[in-house]
């Protein structure tokens, strides 16, 4: 197989988020509840032409409106998911893995790639919230410890695609666990000095939200996402009053400073090659600053 | 503070510790017995003294997880400064994260621990009903986890061993901690330890929950005390998920295998520190001096790392943590 793998336009895309992406003619917008045909959508980047709303959509979609020609490489395949714990609620864990893997043709949270944006190579690793509330669990955790290693040993930015409800339960202390075992990764990712970019999605909260996505270089999330520590629900329980209007989103967490800027996804391609750009640019300090880096 | 020494109606049971309450509440009426007139009880009062002793032992050789959560939340249990008042010889707290607040519900300082100098952080909750609001329920703020970030970076300037002490039902879910980024704060902190270039040493001394614990929980070695929980969501919380239903919590216990046992079993801590019989808050003073001991050896043996040994070692034992499978779609 080729470096890059060719991906016809449609055939990831169309199994892959049965739930969120839109399919048929029409679509119906969950926001502003407008109806729109179905390639318009699609060509405004998934976002609702009548209110700009952002549609939930995969990690392939991403790879194929961010990489150049739509070409790029899945990595870390063969990682599949676990039920260490033997965990049953109302349903067992076992038997939500395979209904989900059936449903939605992906067999865990993340996907990772690797490809171009305007030649400069990059790793994305993306987040499916389809598969179970994009819920992080060992899989999750590997697959961004072994895209990290993989931009360490080639020298290649880091872009991880944040959509997620938090930690997977069904894999209790395990999936508290990929908090640390993603940060100890991206601490020497850091120490490498490889740059590392987060974009926080609808909706991005709790482990997730505590470990990488607030670990960026640059964080960045698209508008009117869903962004916390805490569910919306929880907090108004605890503090038994209504949340102010626009708690939470986007804007108020670039207002409250733990965002470097909010990105429309049309502007997100060009936006990545700037940065690409910028952090590629052969600095004028190179000899002092690479001298006190630590050798890994 | 011992329970043998108060009277039945001032102690705390547990549901589970009803017999030993039935017990408790029969050596009262003999004591009673024995001071209304000059009849000699001594003989019968150890009998029983025995029988309580050995119910105690019974109940508490085989608890369930959801018995231990409860245990771990006994509100006669032992707190961070408690340990640290019994365990080192000088300690002077440290407030303030330096650019918001002092977070009471996260306390820490130096501290003389049998001859060195260590820093030590906990969660703190509050030993009476006033307490425990002005605690905040030990469920810290950004600021707390701030505070501790600073604290360790002190530490690590002055070449400092880092102790840390567990606590928590969970980060604050309010309003203020999302404002003031509680998500970065834990995140931060995960990243800032993972570097640190001294020895840090975990135990969860009570509650283990999610993000809350884990803010102050990255470490060279991590321990659980024997009758406290781990878990990346309350057994409350997850009822209230999964079984869409507050009333699940026993099963939701068992099912996240969140018991000290379990935890060591999957290689997720490295020991597990006995309590005395009845759990810490019956013998705190046994507890704390069992901590102190543990401590010394494990921080005597990380002694023996260099930084960047210590460093590498804390990384590499977090990558190894998850179960997947490798292997093709079936
Ligand atoms: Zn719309």
């Amino acid at each position: 197989m080729g470096w890059f793998k060719r991906l016809k336009e449609g055939i990831q895309t169309s199994t892959v988020n049965k739930r969120e992406t839109p399919e048929g003619v029409w679509y119906n917008c969950k926001r502003c509840k407008e109806t729109s045909r179905v390639k318009t959508v699609k060509d405004n980047f998934y976002k609702c032409p009548k209110c700009n709303y952002h549609i939930r959509i995969g990690s392939h979609d991403y790879f194929s409106l961010l990489f150049d020609v739509e070409e790029y490489t899945e990595l870390f395949t063969d990682i599949m998911p676990k039920d260490a714990l033997n965990f049953t609620d109302l349903k067992s864990y076992k038997e939500r893995l395979e209904i989900t893997q059936k449903q939605v043709g992906l067999t865990d949270a993340m996907a990772v790639a690797e490809g171009t944006i305007e030649n400069r190579p990059i790793i994305i690793a993306a987040m499916d919230f389809a598969f179970i509330g994009g819920s992080m669990g060992s899989v999750v955790g590997e697959k961004i410890a072994r895209a990290i290693d993989r931009c360490i040993e080639k020298r290649i930015p880091l872009l991880i695609i944040s959509k997620s409800g938090g930690a997977r339960m069904m894999e209790a202390a395990f999936s508290l666990m990929q908090m640390a075992k993603t940060a100890v990764k991206l601490s020497q990712l850091a120490k490498a000095g490889i740059p590392y970019f987060s974009l926080l999605t609808d909706p991005t909260t709790g482990g997730v939200t505590a470990s990488y996505a607030m670990l960026g270089d640059i964080n960045m999330a698209e508008p009117e996402s869903l962004i916390g520590f805490a569910g919306p629900r929880v907090i108004k329980e605890t503090i038994k009053k209504d949340l102010p209007e626009g708690f939470q989103t986007s804007e108020f967490l670039l207002e409250h400073g733990f965002l470097d800027f909010v990105v429309d996804r049309k502007d997100l391609r060009d936006r990545l090659a700037d940065l690409l750009f910028l952090f590629n640019q052969k600095s004028i300090l190179t000899n002092k600053v690479l001298s006190t880096k630590t050798k890994l | 503070m011992k329970q043998v020494a108060q009277k039945v109606n001032a102690m705390v049971f547990l549901e589970f510790e009803e017999p030993l309450k039935n017990l408790y509440n029969q050596l009262d009426k003999i004591k009673d017995v024995a001071s209304a007139g000059d009849v000699d009880v001594s003989i019968m009062e150890r009998e029983l003294m025995q029988k309580i002793k050995d119910k105690r032992k019974e109940i508490y050789s085989s608890l369930t997880g959801w018995q231990k959560v409860q245990v771990s939340r006994h509100p006669e249990r032992p707190y961070t400064l408690y340990y640290i008042e019994q365990m080192c010889n000088k300690f002077i707290e440290l407030h303030g994260d330096r650019y918001f607040a002092d977070d009471k519900a996260i306390v820490g300082g130096i501290a003389d621990l049998d001859g060195e100098t260590v820093m030590i952080i906990g969660h703190q909750k509050g030993v009476n009903i006033k307490m425990r609001q002005y605690r905040n329920f030990g469920m810290a703020n950004p600021e707390g986890y701030r505070k501790a970030l600073r604290l360790m970076k002190t530490a690590e300037r002055f070449g400092f061993p880092i102790v840390t002490l567990i606590d928590t039902p969970g980060a604050f879910p309010g309003l203020e901690a999302e404002e003031r980024g509680q998500a970065e704060a834990i995140a931060r902190n995960l990243i800032e330890m993972a570097q640190l270039k001294v020895p840090i040493v975990c135990v969860v001394i009570g509650e283990g929950a999610s993000g809350g614990a884990i803010g102050i929980g990255l470490g060279d070695r991590v321990y659980m005390l024997e009758n406290t929980w781990y878990s990346v969501i309350s057994p409350e919380s997850c009822s209230s998920i999964l079984w869409r239903s507050w009333d699940y919590k026993e099963q939701a216990a068992e099912a996240l295998k969140l018991t000290a046992d379990d935890m060591y079993e999957f290689g997720l801590i490295d020991g597990i520190i006995k309590e005395p019989v009845g759990g810490a808050h019956s013998a705190p003073e046994v507890m704390a001096r069992a901590l102190r001991r543990h401590l010394k050896k494990v921080l005597t043996e990380l002694t023996q790392f260099s930084a960047e040994q210590l460093v590498q070692q804390r990384i590499e034992k977090y990558v190894n943590m998850g179960e997947f499978n490798v292997g093709t779609v079936r």
